[in-house]
């Protein structure tokens, strides 16, 4: 028997799961369904759908903090700190354009378990940098809480940041304690036109480096758009300080050649394709997220393009890159391999069909003690195995 | 603490036989007196000496040493430069005293990727002192910074007047290698921003020494700020101070820096430093702001504004570097100016909801007059951590006594009204039998599986931050009874 379970409070999440582990029963966590096809395919019959368990708990701008339940969706969170001038500044990137589904879905329980960020990563942090507190219920069964709903704190281990990026394979998370931030003024991007990849990420990390508080720094190769490649740099705060950092960019880079600056509107558009890779959206071929040193970039691209046909663009400084095989294939082995090459760092395979993520390690793979570490950590959690088999590695 | 395993301790001279051979020469101390430097760190109330203590100088010799105390049962205590608060480095009699401060190197300065690799026994300072010419800095920074150790930023995840803009040590570290408990090296993160699978380095920030041994550091620097001027507000109340800090923020300004201080506070600062504040007001107010010279100049007069719409009685700018720091001076000087005023003080670290500051503030002088006590407080205002100061006499009898008493009825009140334990200075063995007062059972217990995913045999650091040691076998346990399938009447495919 297939069944869907369809929580409506933090105890019914416990009592599900109860069930599922004493009956052996693996289920899916589901927040939308939005990132269904990000990671491996998990291995159950049953799904516990989150999405009735939604709705802010608190929200206290003044204090910059926010709790939510987390099967909320992320629009709505969204759309809440917007209103109260404020905003997630670890921008989460939104996975519907790129898997051909609809934009502005999800819940934020999925965007903590996914560890989504955006562009604002490099100033502002990844969303685990803004997760202050959670209630979750583990593999066993048992409420747990951990955490506060302070912007400062050190007691006990810190579970909520650790449960970022896990997928929901050890706990799944009933309510989210979030820091917010105030939304900036205005915007500008800073652009820079016709450099290479090389000179493109040297221009970025320089621009780093200064004291113009960048929150955005991409390079989009030429074919993008199909003309010239473009370098971009973001600057947000108030009126007086962009317009006094863009001053600073442009002293700092003018040397580099031509060079433009986009106003609010043309910003917001242009980082909102960088963050959601609107791109690739076009295409179907496998994209993976390679998360490397900035200046090691250039360089696996370059090293990469030398064995195989692939299109690629840099966000983080250089240090995100996104690429996609433009013949179809994964080539799994060669980008792991040039990887190693260039400093290490990690690969996720993104984008492919659901047999192909079955059939290989999505996930960057880890040295023995490390993945044996990780290992323990999960039976911890979850002994029965029964949230989201497989989801992130084969048999755990 | 748990009672000394007296197997142990009857077997000391064959586990210094052992440890000598793995760390030559006087990377061994036995000597008692020689010891003496290691029976206690910055919680000066509680001192034991250590079974033996080790001083490696390599990954490998870390390696070793812990293998052979996983194999022999043997406890260990990491150390760092023992300026913690809350007695996280106190040693035990059955255990071995791990100091990681031979690893004092800093091995790789990038700054394109704007990165430094250390040893874990490099001081936060030595970090900006590393990169400072370069018109770098490593953000976080801790009042210890002169002294404290990278290693223990990490196991205690520190921060400082800088934290509220950018972030504890656990948003400024990229990556670590720890050595485990079995003796196994393990890398997490690197110069890359983002690692997938499970991120072992947020548990591993702020886990007290309890899980591994930090051997090299990987953080993130930044370009140091154009400018910094500060403002100095005195308020008739602290209703008035809390209302402009929570108003600074609702304007969309988050300060470099942001403190308080109270009537007692100040009068002790200024009386030792003469730093210039007015004796008149009930809070003063410290606002920094930092970054581009055009935003400073902006923002000032934006805190300005809103000051004065929150009844300051007093305000000045400070229009130099001079009178920045000396804005800072009576406010660095607050522990040392208490000191004058009082043979003793404890520190307390609790984290409150800013809003609840005038409601906890009436109710620590109740709490003064129950205990019979002074208290003085300075505080982290932009992110609500509390540093009362508890004046007392240790050589008057019972008011140690009451001095702890009086620290825990703060904390309990901070968990009471929202908050937190601990900002900044760690559980260690000083809150640790309040735990229970801020998590349920199945918190701790699952916080004690993470421990067991580390350590199984609980050797590392025993008797910190949590109250009731269980054993991993008994915390493995499952309550599950053969269930219905739950929700009958939800609809289902
Ligand atoms: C037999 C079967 C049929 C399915 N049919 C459909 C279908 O028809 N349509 C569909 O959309 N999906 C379906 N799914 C589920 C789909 O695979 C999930 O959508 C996917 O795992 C992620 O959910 P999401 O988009 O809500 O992502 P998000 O909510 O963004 O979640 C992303 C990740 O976070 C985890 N997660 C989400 N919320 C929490 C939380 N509160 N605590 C911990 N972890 C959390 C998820 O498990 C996932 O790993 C099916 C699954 C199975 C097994
Ligand atoms: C005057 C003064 C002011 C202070 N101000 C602040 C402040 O503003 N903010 C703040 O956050 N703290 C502050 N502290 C507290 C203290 O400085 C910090 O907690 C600091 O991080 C401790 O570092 P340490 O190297 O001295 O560690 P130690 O005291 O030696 O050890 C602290 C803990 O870390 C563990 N540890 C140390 N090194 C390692 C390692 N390599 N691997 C694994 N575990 C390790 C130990 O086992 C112990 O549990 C202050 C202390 C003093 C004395």
């Amino acid at each position: 028997m297939e069944a869907t379970l369809k929580p409506q409070s933090a105890q019914d999440v416990e009592d599900a799961v109860r069930w599922a582990a004493a009956e052996d029963q693996p289920l899916e966590i589901v927040g939308q369904g939005s990132k269904r096809d990000l990671g491996r395919p998990v291995q159950s019959a049953h799904v516990l759908d989150l999405s009735g368990l939604s709705g802010v708990e608190s929200y206290e701008p003044a204090e910059l903090v926010l709790t939510v339940k987390a099967g909320t969706p992320i629009a709505e969170v969204e759309k809440l700190v917007d209103d109260n001038a404020q905003e997630l500044s670890f921008e989460p990137m939104d996975y519907g354009p790129l898997f051909g589904k609809p934009a502005s879905r999800g819940t934020i329980g999925g965007v903590l378990a996914a560890n989504l960020s955006g562009p604002r990563r490099i100033k502002a942090g990844a969303a685990r940098d803004h997760v202050l507190g959670m209630e979750a219920v583990s593999g066993r069964g048992e409420i747990f809480r951990s955490g506060g709903k302070v912007v400062k704190n050190v007691t006990g281990y810190d579970l909520p940041r650790t449960l970022c990026g896990s997928y929901g394979t050890l706990a799944v998370a009933t309510s989210v304690t979030l820091k917010v931030n105030p939304k900036p003024e205005t915007a500008v991007t800073f652009v820079l036109t016709g450099l290479d990849d090389l000179d493109g990420v040297k221009a970025l990390c320089e621009a780093m480096g200064s004291s113009a508080e960048v929150s955005g720094a991409a390079h989009l190769p030429s074919w993008v758009e199909g003309d010239s490649s473009r370098t971009l740099l973001r600057l947000e705060g108030f009126q007086s300080s962009v317009d006094y950092r863009l001053k600073t960019l442009k002293d700092l880079l003018g040397g580099y050649g031509a060079h433009e600056s986009l106003d609010r509107e043309e910003t917001d558009k242009l980082w909102k394709d960088v963050r959601d890779l609107a791109f690739f959206a076009k295409r179907s071929t496998p994209v993976w997220r390679i998360s490397v040193a900035p200046t090691a970039g250039p360089q696996l691209v370059a090293r990469l393009k030398a064995a195989i046909e692939l299109d690629a663009v840099y966000d983080w400084s250089g240090g995100l890159v996104w690429l996609t095989c433009t013949d179809g294939d994964t080539h799994q082995a060669k980008i792991r391999m040039a990887l190693d090459a260039v400093g290490g760092g990690h690969a996720t395979l993104v984008r492919a069909d659901a047999s192909t993520r079955s059939n290989l390690d999505v996930f960057q793979p880890q040295p023995a003690p490390l993945a044996a570490l990780s290992r323990r950590l999960k039976e911890q959690f979850d002994p029965k195995g029964v949230l989201n088999p497989g989801r992130m590695v084969t048999g755990m | 603490m748990p009672a000394p395993d007296q197997a142990v301790i009857a077997r000391r001279k064959e586990i210094l036989n052992a440890l000598q051979a793995i760390v030559p020469g006087e990377g061994v101390i036995h000597d008692e007196r020689e010891m003496r430097a290691y029976e206690t760190d910055a919680l000066t109330a509680y001192r034991q000496l250590p079974l033996i203590v080790v001083l490696p100088e390599t990954v490998e010799q870390v390696s070793k040493v812990l293998k052979y105390c996983y194999d022999n049962d043997v406890k260990v205590v990491p150390r760092g430069a023992g300026t913690s608060l809350s007695g996280g480095a106190l040693p035990l009699e059955d255990g071995v005293l791990l100091s990681m401060m031979k690893f004092n190197s800093v091995l790789d300065i990038d700054y394109a990727n704007r990165a430094v690799v250390v040893q874990p026994g490099v001081t936060n300072l030595g970090i900006t002192r590393a990169v400072e010419h370069e018109g770098f800095y490593y953000a976080p920074d801790p009042s210890s910074q002169i002294a404290c150790s990278i290693g223990g930023n990490i196991a205690e995840n520190s921060g400082g007047v800088h934290c509220l803009k950018y972030g504890l040590t656990t948003n400024n570290v990229l990556g670590l290698e720890m050595v485990l408990i079995n003796g196994e090296v393990i890398r997490l993160g690197g110069k890359h921003l983002d690692s997938e699978g499970y991120d072992l380095l947020a548990v591993m920030t702020g886990s007290e020494g309890l899980l591994g041994v930090v051997t090299e550091v990987t953080v993130r620097i930044l370009q140091k700020p154009e400018t910094a001027r500060a403002l100095l507000i005195g308020f008739p109340t602290s209703e008035d101070g809390g209302r402009c800090v929570a108003d600074i923020i609702a304007a969309g300004i988050i300060p470099g820096g942001m403190e308080m201080m109270d009537k007692p506070a100040i009068h002790a600062a200024e009386d030792f430093v003469n730093a210039g504040y007015p004796r008149d007001v009930e809070a003063l107010l410290i606002v920094e702001l930092d970054g581009p010279e055009g935003e400073v100049d902006y923002l000032i007069g934006r805190v300005e504004e809103i000051a004065r719409a929150n009844a300051a009685s007093h305000l000045r700018v400070s229009e130099n570097e001079e009178e920045r720091m000396t804005f800072w001076a009576g406010r660095k000087a607050a522990f040392p100016a208490v000191g004058r005023i009082s043979p003793d003080y404890l520190c307390m670290d609790g984290t409150i909801p800013r809003r609840e500051l005038p409601k906890v503030l009436a109710r620590m002088r109740e709490l003064a007059d129950k205990h019979g006590l002074g208290v003085a407080n300075v505080f982290h205002a932009g992110d609500g951590n509390l540093h009362p100061l508890i004046l007392y006499d240790a050589n008057k009898p019972g008011e140690l006594d009451a001095a702890e008493a009086f620290g825990a009825d703060i904390l309990r009140l901070c968990v009471e009204v929202g908050g937190v334990l601990t900002g900044e200075h760690g559980v260690g063995i000083e809150k640790r039998d309040l735990m229970t007062d801020m998590f349920s059972e199945a918190d701790l217990k699952q916080q004690q599986r993470v421990k067991c995913a580390f350590d199984e045999k609980h050797l590392l650091n025993p008797g910190k931050v949590f109250p009731v040691l269980h054993r991993c076998a008994e915390l493995g346990k499952m309550h599950v009874h053969k269930g219905q399938l739950p929700f009958p009447d939800i609809p289902r495919f």
